[in-house]
């Protein structure tokens, strides 16, 4: 295919900006300076990575259920309302949220998971009740007309078609989750915002590169990742990233 | 066998109550085909879903095989009875076997029972198991999707079925085939189906009986041929149509029809035996036919009485030749292409057995309006 | 009611602030549709640059923007440039690449071909077509793209504040250094007030930009 063509000239052109980025670092002595962070960014790499794991979590715990019940026929009348709610909630920047959080609960880790929940928990939500609703009504009415259960209908028939929705609103979520988790260390949280904050408040671009470079290196994981998972998960009839 | 006793909807709309279904009562006798044929609106597909409930009754009774179905939970009634509704309703998360056995899995079937069951069921409509089982149906053509989606409601071998237009969204050449398929199983099969729909042609090719409705009312419920011969009222007769006689001609076959004591004559025989055989008969010509009894040619009274010799040597070719099978409407077609107003019919081996006319069609047309009407 | 005082108060630096705020994203934004429109439409012409080109917009939305900022301030150093408006103003503008450009990319590729055809069938250049079909029709479905820049971009700018670029975010960024709620509540109302408004504002511009009898969803 032609994407996967495209990609192979990427990655070739991206191998080369890191060699000559890396031959660049190594000659200018960044490198080195670079490493003496190597404690640091392993520890907030850690809990950076918790504060993302524990918030996004809880907001897929939350989010998919939550999205799946507005989905239910039985609340069609109140969940237009509340995805207008949700709507208006998405568009609140993160920074805000956390500031929000702050001047709500105080300072600190659980104030920051907090923010990080709600921030992740909008697009979980919104994608999961736009994904069931898109699944095609005459298969639902085929379904039931079959004599499935409404649990057997959510399960076999309306989750697996929404799935690949769903995980575009989880993938999402999580890369709003890890790139705002660094502003999380202005509210007292733990994560690689402290390199780059500090590097920025002392004028020192080593260090914030240290809290940099990682950061952008998560995210850019974590958002492949779950495209990965997506493409295990989606059952092939139905998943756009398995089409012949 | 289904009854419909007094089965009536009433919906509830902003501009007040409006009946979608008016004390529709009619029995479908097992093994049947049932059409429920209209305009839209009509509530047809409203009574049809009435059935298994996918929109509840405001009022009457639902009976299946002499059982009160209201006595039935909604759940067991629908995985007795398959269920095709007018789109191609595959799962397009799971597989083609997935998809065949969602009925039989519902039911608790035993995965051996049900993986054999879908691939008897794919061997039936003549797509290869070890090909079909594992894809996915957007892997699958249009038409085959079809065939798949149909076996799926026959998966649990319901003894009731209920289409809902099962094949309007199908372009009109592949319906025909679709038609022809699934008449052929439903010969195999003898279910008692319900079937949707709003083209007259697809009715009278289908079904047993037709059941016509308007505005929430059973205008006439009949079969095709006395729907057609005998609409029960201006509407009927509007909706079957101004060339509703020529529709009953798909009704018939040649065998039906056809004088079963053809004449004919064989290669050795002289013209002159010809020439007596057809003036007793007031034939203007005569089938020839081999040692095989297979019509190969016919002899003309003129080239008879002009010409000296044997049968053998001086006929011409066939105008046409009807299957006993064929319906009247492709016979009928035969002999106007040919000119012709009879033609010989053979059996499925090639051999005479009767030849059919102009006469014969339109006297067995008119038959039914000399004793009822 | 101390938050309320402190508004009334500095209500002069508010306005002045959002001022500042909405002008750095309209900068940034107007760039990236001077940039990323023609990117967009020069890519219908190539299946493989418009994967390329869609693939790296979307590597560099994933990056976390105060991680952009960190890897900026540094190269931007060299030129003095490395805090204030710039960063943000560059940030900003590659951010707002992929909305921008996929939006294009579709609305033009998504253009009835019976339209193109047509157009095609009475003449028009290659050039007429996109200036007098292909572009009005994609209208409204880049006003799209532009409106979720600029919703994001305003939370990106609010973040700015912290390398010196101005903006709401400065009530935010002092509210929490001094602790100080006041500015901190009012800093986050007034940016989520900002990106509400300019949510709903650009949705009526975009519906205006339809042309009557050509319906776009969102």
């Amino acid at each position: 295919m032609l994407f996967n063509q495209a990609r192979r000239y990427l990655y070739f052109g991206l191998l080369l900006l890191v060699f000559i980025t890396g031959v660049w670092a190594e000659r200018s002595g960044v490198l080195a300076e670079l490493l003496e962070y190597d404690e640091d960014i392993r520890y907030l790499v850690v809990a950076h990575l918790k504060l993302t794991l524990i918030s996004g979590g809880l907001a897929v715990l939350i989010g998919i259920p939550l999205g799946i019940v507005l989905s239910r026929p039985s609340l069609a009348r109140h969940a237009e309302t509340a995805m207008q709610l949700l709507n208006i909630g998405t568009t609140v920047p993160t920074l805000a949220l956390l500031a929000l959080a702050m001047s709500v609960l105080g300072i600190g880790n659980g104030p920051a998971i907090f923010g990080l929940l709600v921030a992740t928990l909008l697009p979980i939500v919104r994608n999961t009740y736009t994904g069931l609703l898109a699944v095609p009504a005459h298969l639902k009415e085929a379904a039931s007309g079959m004599g499935m259960l409404p649990r057997q209908l959510l399960w076999q028939v309306e989750l697996p078609n929404a799935l690949y929705v769903i995980l575009a609103g989880v993938r999402t979520a999580l890369a709003i989750n890890v790139g705002t988790a660094p502003l999380a260390f202005l509210i007292g949280g733990t994560s690689l915002g402290e390199l780059i904050f500090t590097g920025i408040a002392v004028d020192e671009p080593i260090m914030m590169l240290a809290g940099a470079v990682p950061t952008a290196l998560l995210a850019i994981t974590i958002d492949f990742s779950l495209g990965l998972l997506a493409f295990v998960l989606v059952s092939k009839g139905v998943n756009p990233l398995r089409q012949r | 066998m289904i009854k419909l006793d007094n089965l009536t909807k009433i919906f509830d709309t902003s501009e007040g109550p409006v009946t979608a279904a008016d004390h529709i009562s009619m029995e479908v006798p097992s093994g049947e085909i049932c059409v429920l044929l209209g305009p839209s609106g009509c509530g047809k597909t409203t009574t049809l879903k009435m059935i298994n409930r996918i929109i509840p009754a405001t009022s009457g009774t639902v009976f299946i095989n002499g059982e009160d179905t209201s006595a039935m939970d909604t759940v067991d009634l629908r995985r007795s009875i398959g269920y095709v509704i007018q789109q191609i309703g595959l799962f397009p998360n799971m597989t083609i076997e997935e998809n065949i056995s969602v009925v039989p899995r519902l039911l608790g079937w035993q995965p051996e029972r049900y993986k054999a069951r879908a691939s008897e069921l794919l061997d039936m409509v003549a797509l290869d198991p070890s090909t079909f089982l594992k894809r996915y149906p957007n892997e699958l053509s249009g038409g085959q999707q079809q065939r798949i989606w149909v076996i799926r409601a026959l998966a649990a071998d319901p003894p009731v079925m209920l289409m809902d237009e099962p094949f309007g969204a199908i372009d009109p050449i592949n319906r025909e085939v679709i038609q022809d398929e699934f008449l052929k199983m439903q010969a195999e099969l003898n279910k008692t189906i319900l079937f949707v729909s709003h083209d007259i042609d697809e009715a009278v090719k289908m079904a047993d009986k037709i059941a016509i409705f308007r505005a929430g009312k059973l205008e006439q419920y009949a079969s095709p041929d006395t729907i057609l011969a005998h609409p029960a009222n201006e509407f009927v007769a509007g909706f079957v149509g101004s060339d509703r006689t020529l529709k009953r001609l798909q009704l018939v076959r040649a065998g039906q029809v056809m004088g079963a004591r053809p004449t004919f004559v064989q290669p050795q025989q002289s013209l002159s035996e010809a020439l007596v055989i057809m003036e007793r008969n007031e034939h203007r010509s005569i089938t020839l036919v081999n040692s095989q009894h297979e019509p190969i040619g016919i002899i003309s009274r003129d080239v008879a009485w002009n010409h000296q010799g044997l049968c053998g040597e001086h006929y011409e070719g066939l105008h046409g030749i009807a299957q006993q099978h064929d319906d009247l409407r492709t016979v009928v077609a035969q002999m106007f292409t040919a000119d012709s107003s009879w033609l010989p019919v053979v059996d499925d081996q090639g051999r005479l057995v009767g030849d059919i006319t102009q006469r014969g069609i339109t006297h067995h047309l008119g038959a039914t309006y000399r004793t009822q009407g | 009611m101390d938050t309320l005082n402190f508004l009334l108060e500095n209500l002069d630096q508010l306005v002045a602030l959002t001022l500042e705020h909405l002008m750095l994203v309209s900068i940034a934004v107007g760039l990236a549709i001077v940039t990323g429109v023609p990117i967009g439409i020069a890519i219908t012409q190539n299946q493989r640059a418009a994967d390329i080109v869609l693939y790296i917009a979307s590597v560099i939305i994933t990056i976390p923007s105060i991680a952009l900022f960190g890897l900026m301030i540094p190269v931007l150093s060299l030129i003095g440039q490395g805090i204030g408006y710039l960063p943000a103003i560059i940030a900003v503008l590659l951010y707002s690449q992929l909305p921008i450009i996929r939006n294009t990319y579709t609305a033009i590729n998504n253009v009835d071909p019976a339209l193109r055809e047509a157009a095609r069938g009475i003449g028009m250049t290659p050039l007429q077509r996109l200036r007098m079909v292909e572009i009005p029709l994609a209208v409204p479905i880049i006003m799209a793209g532009v409106r979720t820049a600029v919703v994001m971009n305003i939370g990106v700018m609010a973040i700015a504040a912290y390398i010196g670029a101005g903006g709401l975010g400065t009530y935010i960024q002092r509210g929490i250094s001094q602790t100080d709620p006041r500015q901190l509540i009012i800093g986050a109302m007034a940016v989520s007030v900002l990106a509400i408004a300019a949510d709903y504002g650009l949705l009526w511009v975009q519906k205006k930009f339809t042309p009557k009898g050509m319906k776009v969803a969102g």
